[in-house]
């Protein structure tokens, strides 16, 4: 039953809510979207916390996004043993990273008087979840060794079946190891408080930065239309409104 | 050709007196908010001194503006590549300490303070914190030269200067400051917009005021670091990036911004430029001797029928050609050649543009006594207590012939006038100094009046907005008879 309802109704409710969240707060609530940075206040503590953490996530999250996607690729070249070795380590090194990050991030937040000022409620739920995330995640890399290989044949699969409907939780119902299950637990709780929390902040990432020219002209309307009654015409709203 | 029109700025420093209205009056209707205490779109500085933020000018520590790169031009610290990179924390933004921690105090003790042999004070309590804070700096810290050994002297525009020089600046005897307020230039080539990865920022085109989306700020902070002015500033509050908006909701009703309504001084002038768009990037990559001049020309003349026609084909409206025509800004910057940029080096192409003050002339001290006399009734510009070349830094990329020439015209201006009204000058010394610098007597009449007599109109000349049009570009004015206007807006409260 509790299998039941932590791999097959949590999914599905944090998915849910994640979309339909992240829409409407993103369209009708476009003010709250922010990375809201709190660098401006104290800056020399954020870079030990902040970059480690955020390199460290960065690479894990693609990490597992490749696993998923093509876990033949990724089964291919742990064939090797060399290979599977420096792709285990170079994974639980940004794992390190990443805990090492939040953990100072988290003593930041606590220990600098500004920075308390501006921490949430929310701001707490952020760092609990990303705690017992990457402690999980580190625990699960250690002691069900070798994730890479395992996660292509085992959790491909079960995500798999999530997003095809067909949820098949037989594999990971059995499986004899907590800190795994907390860890798929709390990914789907992360993504469910997505829309509620900062973490809003991953979904803008300013990609489109790379193709768009650097200056950036808006015209309220067009002039040349209007300034001829006959090429009069409702133009588009503009982008700024 | 892509004529533009932009709204550009005069402040003619000689008649500044730094009383700071314009900061107050700013401040009053923008940013007296919880995260914005510590922002001053506009903020008046003295010269020389190190500004605010802390040693803004100083662009080896916050990588601002735009370097020259080959043909065009890059910026130094922001970016794609580098903006992306740095996007987790950017290791040139300036912390609050680098402006200043806003305070209030705590009145309310000197009502509740139990009776004592003391008198209560009301302490000073931090903004952010809401905690007792021992004030370290704040806005204009630096005023009329306070603290000069940590301040002034550290201005970084006295780089260019021997220590010779900079030893004499801060002679008691030689001692001499300006005020410089400062606002956000909207530049033709804004660094801050090409910094923001969200896209958040845009010059706007009808007249080229340079704002940023609320709504799609997400505090990447680019900005802040890309503008060599410090002009952007972030609300550490609600996490968006905020700046000048020139006071878009009163120039669209025709009214002047409210730190140029209130200057007291009345040093400020608005009106509209032309310029062609097609330059930018060809002007800001100018070699560093021809900036100012090729910055200068990218403005046209409002009255060439050639800019006019093309004005019009671009969809300018007749009354913004017309406002062109009748610019203060015009008239100083181009046909009076009085005005010049601020920083130039940066190669935004700054829109506000400064009459350098003509300071007063040195005395001498010779075997201990104090001589301020002259033969003539000024001394030449040679003798300026601010050297030229410290001008220079300041507004000519470090070309002090520019400096000299204005200061050369604003002189000529002077002597023509003494001799219009008390007739003391010989009419030789008069005429050659208008010659040298080919001002004739008419120019230097309109120059007197424009800089001391000149009427609110005459010193704002704002295009009408045309909203009426505008609103009928966006919908249909007769289907939404009866509705509830621009309809609801967010409350602009922090995020979670």
């Amino acid at each position: 039953m509790s299998n039941y309802l932590l791999f097959i109704v949590l999914p599905y409710v944090s998915l849910v809510i994640f979309i339909i969240g992240s829409i409407y707060r993103y369209k009708s609530r476009g003010f709250s979207v922010s990375s809201i940075s709190s660098q401006f206040l104290e800056g020399r503590r954020l870079f030990w916390g902040s970059q480690p953490f955020h390199w460290g996530l960065f690479v894990l999250f693609f990490g597992h996004l490749i696993a998923f996607l093509f876990p033949k690729a990724v089964l291919a070249w742990n064939g090797e043993p060399m290979r599977l070795l420096i792709l285990e380590i170079t994974a639980f090194a940004f794992g390190l990273s990443a805990f090492i990050g939040v953990i100072l991030l988290v003593q930041r937040r606590l220990t600098n008087r500004r920075v308390q000022i501006v921490t949430s409620k929310m701001d707490v739920i952020v760092f609990l979840i990303l705690l017992v995330q990457i402690i999980s995640g580190l625990l699960v890399a250690y002691h069900n060794r070798w994730g890479s290989s395992w996660f292509a044949s085992f959790l491909t699969p079960y995500i798999r079946s999530i997003f095809v409907f067909d949820p098949q939780i037989d594999a990971i119902a059995s499986v004899n190891s907590w800190s795994l299950k907390i860890h798929v637990v709390s990914a789907f709780t992360l993504i469910a408080f997505i829309p509620f929390t900062r973490f809003m902040h991953f979904l803008v990432y300013p990609l489109d930065y790379l193709w768009r020219s650097y200056q950036q002209v808006v015209w309220n309307w067009n002039r040349k239309a209007i300034r001829t009654s006959r090429a009069h015409s409702f133009g588009k709203k503009s982008k700024n409104n | 050709m892509d004529i533009r029109s932009q709204v550009s700025m005069v402040f003619h420093l000689d008649k500044c007196i730094g009383c700071h209205t314009c900061s107050i009056a700013c401040k009053n209707i923008w940013t007296d908010r919880k995260g914005a205490e510590y922002m001053w779109w506009n903020n008046v500085e003295t010269k020389p001194g190190t500004g605010y933020p802390t040693k803004w000018e100083d662009q080896e520590i916050y990588k601002g503006g735009w370097e020259k790169n080959g043909d065009s031009v890059s910026l130094k610290g922001a970016g794609k590549f580098k903006g992306l990179k740095n996007i987790f924390h950017n290791p040139h933004l300036p912390v609050l300490d680098d402006y200043y921690e806003p305070w209030t105090y705590k009145y309310q003790d000197l009502f509740t303070a139990p009776e004592g042999d003391d008198q209560p004070t009301a302490r000073p309590i931090s903004l952010v914190t809401g905690e007792h804070i021992d004030v370290k700096a704040g806005p204009n810290w630096d005023d009329d030269m306070g603290g000069s050994p940590d301040y002034a002297r550290q201005d970084v525009n006295l780089e260019k200067l021997t220590p010779a020089e900079q030893e004499a600046m801060f002679q008691l005897e030689r001692m001499t400051f300006h005020y410089l307020p400062r606002i956000c230039n909207h530049c033709l080539n804004p660094a801050c917009v090409a910094a923001c990865p969200s896209g958040a920022i845009y010059k706007r085109g009808e007249d080229g005021v340079v704002l940023i989306n609320q709504e799609r700020c997400r505090a990447w902070r680019m900005c802040v670091t890309a503008c060599p002015y410090k002009k952007s500033y972030y609300n550490w509050n609600t996490g968006k990036s905020e700046k000048c908006v020139l006071c878009y909701p009163r120039l669209e009703s025709g009214q002047a911004p409210a730190c140029f309504h209130s200057c007291v001084g009345r040093i400020r002038y608005l009106g509209v430029m032309l310029y062609d768009a097609d330059k930018i990037e060809k002007v800001a990559a100018s070699s560093d001797d021809q900036l100012v001049d090729n910055h200068l020309d990218i403005y046209l003349d409002p009255f060439d029928p050639a800019v006019v026609e093309q004005a019009k084909l671009n969809g300018i409206a007749d009354s913004t050609i017309e406002a062109a025509q009748k610019s203060p800004v015009y008239k100083f910057v181009k046909v009076w050649k009085l005005a010049l940029p601020l920083h130039p080096e940066f190669r935004t192409l700054p829109n506000l543009f400064y009459v350098p003050a003509l300071l007063p002339t040195m005395a001498t001290v010779q075997d201990g006594i104090y001589d301020s006399t002259s033969k003539s009734l000024w001394n030449g510009v040679d003798k300026n207590r601010l050297p030229m070349k410290y001008l220079a830094s300041l507004f000519s990329a470090g070309n002090t012939d520019k400096i000299v020439d204005v200061m050369k015209r604003l002189m000529a201006v002077r002597l023509h006038r003494r001799g219009v009204t008390t007739g003391d000058i010989s009419k030789e010394e008069i005429s050659s100094a208008m010659d040298e610098v080919n001002i004739n007597a008419d120019m230097a009449d309109a120059i007197f009046r424009l800089t001391s007599l000149a009427t609110f109109d005459e010193r704002f000349v704002i295009p009408p907005a045309h909203r009426e049009e505008s609103i009928e570009m966006l919908e249909n004015t007769a289907d939404v008879k009866g509705n509830t206007g621009f309809g609801f807006k967010e409350r602009p409260v922090r995020g979670l």
